[in-house]
């Protein structure tokens, strides 16, 4: 019954299919009681709780959710001790191996990398902060995103990031909404030194808040400030403000709103499908043979994670632009939502599931017990109705 | 350069396991993982918001008492071998395990065994009588808001007058495996 060693997962796990096989369960036991004589039966059986007992039991040997919010197992061992948790001593030949493969990471590759990143980052605030004091205009424009894409190269090298990107003819265009899956704060470097885009964030303090400043010297970004955050209407009033001017570049959201480890898709928020404007959805899949990409935010802080990621062997990843989409005539935002969340699934290899990415920090609503409930009550009070007719 | 998981379950403990739960090698590597990825304070047993922290669990109307069936009386933490214990009565009975060892004694899984966790769901104080109240406590976790108490009072007391064969008015053991059309069910659900 529950094949404890296969990995497989099914590419479409819904909500619906858990309530569908309750109403499956339902319908037998409603059928079997109208089969026994009226007299006998009974619509409660002592039995029903097996049903949910093996439901709960199943849920606790393995379950959808929890296993999106920490690494994902891999098959075979990409010699990094950060993804051996399943792998024992085997031999002095693979410790050598591994001896080898970190002096090589630390040794050369980080210092490196760190060199470039901050070489990176320190041209960015410094030629954006410059770009700033020109007029605007088609020269400021023209500028600005040649620094940006410089300055995003130069991060990408920095991460020894190696990325295929498919389909650029879909490559978002102006007055457009961008979406992507969201595993690492390094999917904003991957898409940004691709294509120019508008950044949609809090303002942060620190180095953060200074490379945030000055990037929005050179060219339009939507930055909130912490209280304006939590205002539904000003966040999506600014973003369609943003959108309707078709000089300024395409808006970068993450709809998922946190980070997942990139073996699947969770719950799209619906704010950025109800503004109205083209959507350009695109998928982004890392290999996790070189390295995980995946930021533990419980587990690890930013500085520790991409310390890690510049000493993995590189970054290995595959960026798919799908062609636009828009809200259709009857569709609610709900609904789009879920329509492009599926094709980024499909495009990237990833389980859609309907769960709230937001349960990694968050207890799930009851709302989902008392549908539960309410089903199996009418099946319980459903049968009752008919025994008084009869 | 030893993985953190099998350093901390010896050879020895997983053959103990075998013996008393009757999974396999890979099967009980493979759930002591799960059980150390639920550990979130990783000191070596869960919790009951451990075990909440499931969204799948929290919102099936008997994971409450499913839970408590991990923890032995009075208890609020359970280790590795409770877990795998509780977890060995939801085996497949396999056909070939009855002829193996006919004097051991009889395994987790087997078919009375399966029926006592079942019953022991409902029996909470442990007294092997399911009484009306205790019927009552797990028909309405199952219904939520949707019956009102009379009509829930009335299916309680039908269901006992039916099962109830010596006339305690509970429902023993014994009453409860035959009022639980239990051959068909046991096969499928379990």
């Amino acid at each position: 019954l529950l094949d404890l060693d296969t990995q497989a997962l099914s590419l479409h796990t819904t909500w619906n299919s858990f309530l569908l096989s309750l109403t499956d369960w339902a319908t037998l036991r409603i059928e079997r009681g109208v089969n026994k004589d009226l007299d006998s039966a009974s619509e409660f059986e002592m039995s029903d709780i097996f049903y949910f007992a093996r439901r709960g039991v199943e849920s606790i040997m393995d379950d959808e959710v929890t296993k999106r919010f920490s690494a994902e197992e891999l098959e075979s061992w990409n010699l990094l001790t950060r993804s051996n948790n399943n792998f024992t001593y085997i031999s002095l030949r693979l410790t050598v191996l591994w001896g080898l493969g970190l002096l090589i990471r630390y040794g050369f590759l980080l210092p490196l990398r760190v060199t470039l990143a901050f070489t990176g980052v320190g041209l960015l605030v410094f030629l954006t902060s410059v770009i700033g004091l020109l007029p605007n205009g088609r020269m400021k424009n023209f500028l600005s995103e040649k620094v940006h894409l410089m300055c995003y190269r130069i991060c990408v090298r920095a991460l020894t990031a190696i990325i295929t990107y498919h389909d650029s003819e879909n490559k978002p265009k102006n007055g457009g909404i961008c979406v992507a899956n969201h595993t690492s704060p390094i999917d904003v470097i991957i898409l940004a030194s691709d294509g120019c885009y508008a950044m949609v964030g809090q303002i942060h303090g620190g180095l953060m808040g200074v490379i945030q400043r000055s990037m929005v010297k050179a060219c339009p970004h939507v930055w909130f400030e912490r209280s304006e955050v939590k205002d539904r209407h000003l966040v999506a009033k600014r973003l369609s403000d943003h959108v309707q001017d078709k000089s300024k570049l395409p808006i970068l959201i993450f709809p998922e709103g946190t980070c997942i480890n990139n073996t699947s898709v969770m719950m799209f928020k619906k704010g950025s499908f109800e503004i109205g404007a083209t959507v350009y959805p695109v998928a982004i899949k890392y290999d996790p043979r070189f390295g995980d990409a995946f930021w533990n935010s419980s587990k690890f802080g930013m500085v520790s994670y991409l310390l890690r990621m510049m000493s993995s062997w590189a970054i290995v990843c595959s960026v798919w632009y799908l062609p636009p989409m828009s809200r259709e005539e009857g569709e609610d935002a709900v609904q789009f939502a879920n329509r492009v969340k599926a094709a980024i699934a499909r495009q990237g290899g990833l389980v859609d599931l309907l769960w709230d990415g937001g349960l990694k920090r968050e207890k799930v609503k009851d709302t989902f017990k008392e549908e539960q409930q309410k089903l199996y009550s009418k099946m319980l009070v459903g049968t009752q109705e008919d025994r008084s007719r009869s | 350069m030893g993985s953190r998981a099998s350093t901390l379950l010896r050879e020895e403990e997983i053959e103990e396991i075998k013996k008393e739960t009757g999974f396999s090698h890979s099967q009980i590597t493979r759930l002591y993982s799960r059980f150390t990825s639920l550990d979130k304070g990783e000191n070596g047993t869960l919790s009951r918001e451990d075990f909440q922290r499931i969204p799948e669990l929290a919102i099936n109307p008997l994971g409450d008492r499913i839970i408590n069936a991990f923890f032995p009386e009075g208890e609020d933490q359970v280790n590795f071998r409770g877990f795998m214990r509780t977890l060995a009565h939801f085996r497949p009975i396999e056909d070939n395990e009855k002829n193996k060892n006919p004097t051991a004694s009889e395994p987790l899984n087997s078919r009375s065994n399966k029926l006592l966790f079942a019953f022991r769901l409902y029996d909470l104080d442990r007294d092997d009588k399911i009484s009306r109240d205790e019927l009552l406590q797990v028909l309405r976790m199952m219904v939520g808001v949707n019956i009102s108490d009379e009509q829930l009072g009335s299916i309680a007391d039908r269901t006992i007058q039916e099962a109830d064969t010596n006339g305690d008015s509970c429902i023993s053991f014994q009453e409860f495996i035959k009022a639980s059309l239990v051959e068909k069910l046991c096969e499928t659900c379990f």
